[in-house]
């Protein structure tokens, strides 16, 4: 079945996805740091795919899903304001004469 | 027969969500490829919000996802905050938001591990694979949680930005830091201890917490940076205890991005990750304040500048955090705009750590219409100081601190500065003559070619503004 892998699979895929982080942002030029950092922090609410399956599970607490809410919540308030404010900074930098 | 018929809906379902997870992330690895210039930055963001898009359609087809609910009152109440805080959200306050929304994020990953410690626990033999991943995550979430709560409050100036220090202190932040592990092992290898879970959590928070109180406000950008790092480490974390190969990149992007950031800010300022972290630099600052003669130095007033300006061929502005304090950007942009047209060669030097979060300044400058091109950078800008006619600094202090050039003895010897006292005239803006965050005299200040324009940033580069206008009629 897809979706079974082992330790050293995940392990394998971290690995590869650091050493290609480190190649991507080493060429981002200081210039955009702020948005970077800004659409990073956009990007990793996508832990809200894992708040997701919490919450929308059948079996789920009551509990659970009041906690789901709350990563629910929080995971798309960062994602929402994340990428309006990167796209917000980035508008405004401009070369002369643009 | 109907179980037949289950799979054959599961594992088509299952390589949807699998294709919506690999597609997500190509656009999330295309989105900071596209960063890397002013250029494509933008379609970065595009990319960016259609991966975020796709992979959250993708979980909501995953068949164990029945009751949407719960998740549709939550991603609504989520974008009606979301929304007015992107659009509200002054400039000048983008490293406090950043710091909020690292904690919002780890909060999630935290509460997600909870949850699914308690879920997996007694089903998971001990000791395996997926329940250490899951104590790794809650860790990193919950600190990095109160971790940036705790910043946020610095930036926000909610609690002194000072270092907070008391004696043993690193012992206590020590003995938290091994209990939690300990009680992290006991929850991984004993998933019977369940009652420990509790303990574990307060200690995660402390733990946070203690992180980041003995670090001063002018330490924030490496602190932020870090903190990327840790949220992105957590997700990752996450993803292996789910299985989850989408938020395993992603987190590892996240990760990676907010190391890099801060080994560049403790870069610029010469020192290493741990003396950022326990150094509490900035605390002990009276010898140097209250010994020593007093030594004599110049001041001028906006009127006696403008004239040197005008005449001048080419100008430096050197901005630092006291331009956000006093919001005096657009005050600056002007001057800019001012001495551009009577034809005076402008350019601002940046540097790394100036402000309270990479690359602040440059966003600030941004905002106020300032042309990118126009923004150089530390090692681009020193070359051209000694044949540029003024130097203006505004708000800046310990970034154009000539001793840690010349001092070996200085706290601050070894850092990376921008050599505004090689120029021909230097203006600098402050508010008085008291020592800057490093506590550090700067002997910049009383150079013949130095002079003191006092006062707050945004009114003097408005007074300076004017009289170039007068000069002007």
């Amino acid at each position: 079945m897809p979706g079974q892998e082992t330790a050293t699979d995940l392990l394998f895929v971290f690995m590869l996805a650091a050493f290609l982080g480190f190649q991507l942002i080493k060429r981002v030029s200081p210039l955009l740091h702020s948005p970077l950092m800004s659409l990073t922090n956009a990007i990793a609410a996508v832990v809200i795919v894992g708040a997701i399956m919490v919450t929308g599970e059948q079996a789920t607490s009551p509990l659970a899903r009041a906690v789901g809410f709350v990563a629910v919540t929080a995971a798309t308030i960062n994602a929402v304001s994340g990428f309006l404010i990167t796209d917000r900074m980035l508008k405004m930098f401009r070369r002369k004469g643009e | 027969m109907n179980l037949l018929l289950d799979s054959f809906t599961i594992v088509p379902r299952m390589g949807v969500v699998q294709a919506a997870y690999l597609i997500a992330s190509g656009l999330f690895i295309l989105a900071l490829m596209w960063m890397s210039s002013p250029k494509t930055a933008r379609r970065g963001v595009r990319a960016g919000e259609l991966g975020m898009l796709v992979a959250v359609i993708g979980t909501l087809i995953h068949h164990d996802v029945v009751r949407f609910d719960t998740i549709a009152a939550g991603v609504v109440i989520g974008a009606v905050i979301g929304v007015p805080m992107a659009f509200l959200m002054p400039m000048t306050a983008i490293p406090q938001r950043t710091a909020i929304s690292h904690a919002f994020g780890a909060l999630a990953v935290g509460l997600i591990g909870g949850v699914e410690y308690f879920r997996l626990a007694p089903v998971l033999p001990a000791g395996s694979f997926t329940l250490w991943a899951l104590m790794f995550e809650i860790l990193l979430g919950l600190l990095t949680c109160t971790a940036s709560l705790i910043a946020f409050a610095k930036l926000q100036e909610l609690m002194p930005t000072r270092p907070i220090m008391w004696p043993s202190q690193q012992i206590l932040n020590l003995a938290v830091f091994v209990a939690s592990i300990g009680i992290a092992v006991a929850l991984a290898m004993n998933p019977a201890s369940q009652t420990l879970f509790p303990v574990f959590a307060v200690l995660a928070l402390v733990f946070g917490v203690l992180l980041v109180l003995p670090i001063g406000g002018a330490d924030m950008p490496t602190v932020i940076a870090l903190l990327n790092s840790y949220a992105g480490l957590a997700a990752s974390a996450m993803g292996f205890a789910l299985g989850n190969k989408l938020l395993i990149v992603v987190g590892a992007l996240d990760g990676t991005s907010g190391f890099i950031l801060a080994m560049i800010m403790c870069k610029a300022m010469n020192r290493s990750f741990t003396n950022v972290l326990f150094g509490g630099f900035g605390q002990v600052a009276p010898t140097s304040t209250g010994g020593g003669e007093q030594r004599s130095y110049r001041s001028m007033t906006p009127e006696e500048a403008a004239p040197s300006l005008e005449n001048a061929s080419s100008v430096v502005i050197v901005p630092g955090y006291g331009m956000a304090v006093s919001q005096a950007q657009h005050r600056v942009a002007e001057l800019y705009e001012h001495l551009e047209e009577l034809g005076v060669e402008v350019k601002f030097a940046i540097h790394p750590v100036a402000g309270r979060m990479p690359g602040h300044m440059n966003v600030l400058l941004a905002e106020a219409d300032v042309p990118y091109d126009k923004l150089v950078e530390l090692e681009d800008i020193n070359p051209e100081l000694p044949q540029t006619d003024v130097v203006v600094v505004i708000g800046a202090n310990d970034t154009v601190n000539p001793s840690a050039r010349d001092d070996p003895s200085s706290a601050i010897a070894g850092m990376p500065i921008i050599e505004a006292d090689r120029a021909k005239q230097v203006m600098i803006i402050k508010r008085s003559m008291n020592a800057g965050f490093a506590g550090i005299d700067n002997p910049i200040y009383y150079n013949d070619n130095s002079s003191m324009l006092f006062g707050d940033a945004k009114k003097v580069a408005e007074q300076l503004v004017k009289e170039l206008q007068e000069l002007a009629e």
